[in-house]
């Protein structure tokens, strides 16, 4: 077992909205350069725990280390200079609506690196060949583009930096089978390429076992198994189990009504 | 007794409404504050700057000289009822650059403004929030306020007055062709008149209130869009809620502005 310092660690971490208490002490380790998934139900915390790491939500109580530095209450520069180590792919892709699809993967090169204008074009569009976009579709407008392509500019976006921790918000959502399976590959080469620590989240299985080195399940706002993904089918967890096998019977009681 | 006239639960409402009233009233505060200084403090995005400039400036140029060129056409025409009751039709040029100096021109350019720009800005920075757009531009390094606000509001200073600028002089031109075409007064007359009631004092007063509701109108649709939530419904009902907000905070500090410009 290593101890070396863990990429991002996540200790006792509390998250409520009004009355609803989302997370509930979740602890969670991120090794340098692995890749884990962290899976479970709608609701049941997982785009929160990564708003939390990256800031965007401020957490009730609880530590997150980046590189063994506290990052809860951290706040203008420092967290600027934190920020520059990540790179998302949101679910929804979040491309700017107002600027092309080059400028869109151009974005963090030109205002928050101070690149000029064609360097960073060149580097965005060897990003976009990356993840198999020619050079005609850095003129596009992202409305122009299907689901598919829109990931792999996201994609494009996050890698573009050359993050040391890249997140992913359900990659895969909304995506047909396949275009699925590519956008994964893409993830493993881009992860891989960059020899980044990757966190994911997902309901997907076949995306979780295909991007994972480790799979963490989280219910009822804590991680209640982690371990490889090898293990994830004889887990020995009765919640895991009934998941990973998309059962509705079993511990897991999924509210039908709101 | 009904609910609400339990005195208990009527104390209660009341306490939750004053209560929500001040955290939003420093809600707003705080925003407008740090908007201010990521507008005066590097980095600057001049590209964004200008391109605000033009859609604020350059586009609602032909819904103010339309209502400007109208405004001064019925103020004339209105005018003319009434003085030629005690045959003071030559006050006509006097009320007409003053009212559109003073008031009309910068009053009527804010709420027209705050509908076509207010509720634009409203609509983007809420659809990007509800898409997290704003929260790629966090990942990104890059402060939303400082991206998106900022620029916003720096045009609305810049470019108001000079739209105002150009509606008052369609709003005076709109006076000049009713009393020259339609109730018979002597062009030049007419002109010369306007020249002599016309005091710069009443047009600077004017510039400085647009640039007050430029204020207004950009802050109040960035503050109503950056705060949106819930979709599509969230994203409407903070668009409806910029234009009311800055057309009722144009209003009230219209008269407070006049007060503190003209009061001797």
């Amino acid at each position: 077992m290593t101890t070396a310092t863990p990429k991002i660690e996540v200790r006792d971490l509390h998250k409520a909205f009004g009355p609803k208490q989302v997370l509930t002490g979740l602890n969670l380790d991120v090794g340098v350069g692995e890749s884990v998934v962290v899976i479970g139900g709608s609701g049941t915390g997982k785009s929160v725990l990564i708003k939390c790491i990256m800031g965007l939500l401020k957490p009730d109580s609880g530590s997150i280390r980046i590189d063994g530095v506290e990052t809860v209450g951290m706040r203008g520069k420092d967290r600027e200079e934190v920020l520059k180590k990540f790179g998302m792919l949101f679910q929804g892709a979040a491309l700017f609506d107002s600027i092309n699809v080059w400028q869109n993967v151009a974005f963090a090169l030109v205002q928050s690196q101070g690149m000029n204008r064609e360097e960073a074009k060149k580097i965005a569009l060897e990003k976009m060949a990356q993840v198999g976009l020619g050079p005609e579709v850095g003129e596009l407008s992202p409305a122009e583009l299907s689901g598919g392509m829109q990931k792999r500019v996201g994609l494009a976006r996050a890698i573009a930096t050359q993050p040391q921790i890249i997140f992913f918000d359900e990659p895969t959502t909304g995506l047909d089978p396949i275009m699925g399976d590519v956008i994964n590959d893409l993830i493993v080469e881009s992860v891989r390429g960059l020899g980044a620590t990757a966190l994911s989240i997902t309901h997907d299985m076949a995306s979780a076992r295909k991007i994972a080195d480790r799979i963490a399940m989280i219910y009822e706002g804590k991680i209640i198994w982690a371990g490889p993904v090898r293990e994830i089918d004889s887990s020995g967890s009765d919640h895991v189990d009934q998941f990973i096998n998309g059962r509705a019977e079993g511990p897991i009681k999924m509210a039908v009504r709101g | 007794m009904h609910e609400l006239l339990h005195p208990i639960r009527f104390l209660k409402t009341v306490g939750r409404v004053f209560f929500a009233f001040l955290g939003a009233t420093g809600k707003l505060a705080i925003f407008t504050f740090t908007s201010l200084m990521h507008a005066l403090t590097p980095p600057y995005y001049p590209r964004l700057i200008g391109q605000q400039m033009i859609s604020v400036g350059y586009f609602s140029l032909p819904v103010v000289g339309l209502t400007a060129v109208f405004t001064g056409m019925v103020l004339a025409l209105q005018s003319y009822t009434g003085f030629s009751r005690f045959s003071a039709e030559s006050a006509i040029p006097n009320v007409v650059v003053l009212s559109i100096t003073r008031e009309l021109g910068p009053v009527l350019a804010g709420l027209m403004v705050a509908g076509r720009v207010g509720a634009a800005m409203a609509a983007e920075i809420g659809t990007m929030r509800v898409t997290e757009q704003i929260d790629a531009l966090v990942t990104l390094s890059t402060n939303p306020q400082k991206y998106l606000v900022a620029p916003r509001i720096i045009a609305g200073l810049a470019m108001l007055p000079l739209l105002v600028l150009v509606g008052d002089i369609i709003g005076v031109f709109g006076g000049y062709l009713v009393s020259v075409y339609k109730l018979g007064f002597n062009p030049s007359t007419y002109l010369i008149n306007t020249w002599d009631f016309f005091q710069v004092d009443d047009l600077i007063s004017g510039l400085v209130k647009a640039s007050v509701f430029g204020f207004i109108v950009t802050l109040l649709g960035c503050y109503n869009g950056f705060y949106s939530r819930g979709g599509a419904q969230g994203v409407g009902a903070a668009t409806t809620m910029a234009v009311v907000s800055a057309s009722i905070l144009i209003l009230c500090s219209d008269y407070f502005l006049t007060e503190l410009l003209f009061t001797k």
